[in-house]
């Protein structure tokens, strides 16, 4: 009989096309901060996205689907058991689709799984040191990354298990990764000459080919995460496209509205964090719900971006927080607000459709995943500065990270 | 022989270098430059950081001449590019004492 008569064509397809997708996310992102960043380290920052892709491309396989979507163990974390795949085949999971073989699903995943370190790059960008940066990833993406994605998505989760709503990963990645991105650029510290002299993006084509890139994988992390070709799939891929064009049009007229013209970056950036916020909620909500949550995003992002920055003085390079995290916990909110059990049976209904309960679910996934993410960064910051250091010298981050870290040169001229 | 180091708006580029042309110079060498005279710089604003930029792109035109030349050249490079309007760039004369041409070994104003 084998797998045959359970799978469905359609699905199938429309996951592994998504699982494409997210991939082309990754180097999506390096172009979106590469523009960002100067010139002399445009190759760090891509770097440290491909050998993400490398890295949790291996450790996926051999031991983090396992501990991501394994065998329970209290709670907490999936077991071994699936190491190297063992168990994961071409017959559905029915814990997590009936309908597409295991592996489509574990590659799916995997892809979640590589990005959502590669958004915290850009709170250190320009001063971090590549081997620290190294071993910090793989801890984040075992200790961080698995346990988080098994307490919301994987069977037996406590925040499953309590009836979380988090579509495609606006906890898991988002929130996780903002989170630590904060505490990482406070840590790290400030860029040399941050405040004094002007450290501006160096290439903005490639911030929008980026942001171009991500929009589009964006429908492979949103849509493709209802892993099936249904209704659920088309409604998360509608309220994407809504929430971020609601989201990038906010963001574009308030510049145009309070500092005198439209910008580029700013038009961008407030598509990203529109994007970023109803990743939690696209497939619980309505269209009209979105509007009003990327309209929120665009809004509430522009603020955490322009002003908390400057109020609180840190130097998180590529706003990771301000988008990353404050739209992931606003998106993970507006679930408890706009959910809505017509839109999607597996879901609930929010505040707005008269259940409060939800609400508070959703606040405890954030408030779990904000500590849990805050902790470990911590720790794991000061044990590897302490063993191997996290921070170039003064005058590699003068010389630029592509040529101390990597002796290369992104736009050298030679061989013309 | 003369050196005669024009810095230029951008524009006034093509202009310059046809009227050069005109009063019979053969060759000279471009670069791209920034800079700033009593001409004003604008703000950029990148996700609400406003940055002052005070330099200007401009080009500087280096080229070295027979001195019976100078003040044909003077006169071709003011005239073709003058816009009226601050930022137009200065011209700086020096003395040369020495020009080879590289392919034959040519010296002197026969090198020019």
């Amino acid at each position: 009989m084998g797998s045959q008569s359970l799978i469905n064509a359609g699905d199938t397809a429309f996951v592994l096309l998504g699982s494409a997708l997210v991939l082309l996310m990754t180097p999506g992102l390096a172009l979106f901060y590469g523009g960002m960043v100067r010139r002399k380290n445009v190759l760090s920052v891509m770097m440290q996205c491909f050998i993400l892709m490398c890295l949790v491309g291996v450790q996926w396989v051999l031991f983090g689907y396992s501990l991501s979507f394994g065998p329970d163990l209290g709670h907490f974390i999936g077991n071994l058991n699936w190491v190297g795949l063992a168990h994961v085949g071409m017959l559905p999971n029915p814990d997590y689709s009936a309908t597409i073989p295991a592996q489509a699903f574990m590659i799916f995943q995997a892809m979640f799984a590589v990005i959502t370190p590669a958004l915290f790059i850009g709170a250190f960008a320009e001063r971090i040191k590549f081997s620290g940066f190294f071993v910090f990833v793989l801890l984040w993406a075992v200790f961080v990354y698995d346990p988080i994605a098994h307490w919301v998505w994987g069977a037996g989760g406590w925040l499953r298990n309590m009836g979380i709503l988090d579509f495609a990963g606006g906890m898991v990645v988002h929130v996780s990764a903002g989170v630590s991105a904060l505490a990482l650029c406070l840590l790290i510290g400030k860029r040399k000459g941050f405040n004094s002299s002007p450290m501006v993006p160096h290439n903005l084509p490639f911030t929008v080919l980026g942001t171009g890139l991500l929009w589009f994988g964006w429908f492979g992390f949103n849509a493709a995460s209802a892993l099936a070709a249904n209704e659920i799939a088309v409604n998360a891929f509608v309220t994407t496209n809504t929430a971020s064009a609601a989201a990038g049009l906010t963001w574009a007229l308030i510049e145009w509205g309070f500092r005198g013209k439209p910008t580029v970056l700013g038009t961008v950036s407030g598509t990203i964090a529109g994007l970023a916020t109803i990743t939690p909620a696209c497939g619980f909500v309505g269209p009209m719900s979105a509007m009003i949550i990327g309209v929120a995003a665009g809004a509430v992002c522009y603020l955490a971006v322009t002003k908390l920055k400057a109020r609180f003085g840190y130097d998180d390079s590529l706003d990771v927080f301000g988008v990353h995290c404050v739209g992931g916990v606003l998106g993970s909110l507006a679930v408890g607000l706009f959910a809505q059990k017509a839109i999607n049976a597996a879901g609930n209904n929010g505040l707005l459709f008269g259940n409060t309960r939800q609400f508070y679910i959703q606040l405890t996934g954030v408030g779990a995943t904000l500590a849990y993410a805050l902790l470990l960064t911590f720790v794991f910051y000061i044990v590897i500065d302490k063993f191997i250091g996290m921070r170039v010298e003064e005058r590699d981050e003068e010389e630029g990270l592509d040529l101390s870290q990597h002796r290369e040169s992104a736009y050298s001229g030679e061989g013309e | 022989m003369k050196k005669i180091e024009a810095i230029i708006k951008p524009y006034k580029l093509d202009d310059v270098k046809a009227a050069l042309t005109e009063v019979g110079i053969a060759g000279m060498t471009v670069t791209e430059v920034k800079g700033f005279g009593r001409q004003k710089g604008h703000t950029e604003i990148y996700r609400g950081a406003e940055y002052t930029v005070d330099f200007l792109p401009k080009v500087k035109m280096e080229l070295v001449i027979a001195d019976n030349k100078l003040e044909a050249v003077l006169h071709a490079i003011s005239k073709s590019a003058q816009s009226g309007k601050i930022g137009d760039g200065k011209i700086f004369v020096s003395d040369i004492i020495e020009a080879v041409r590289i392919r034959t070994g040519e010296t002197g104003e026969d090198a020019i």
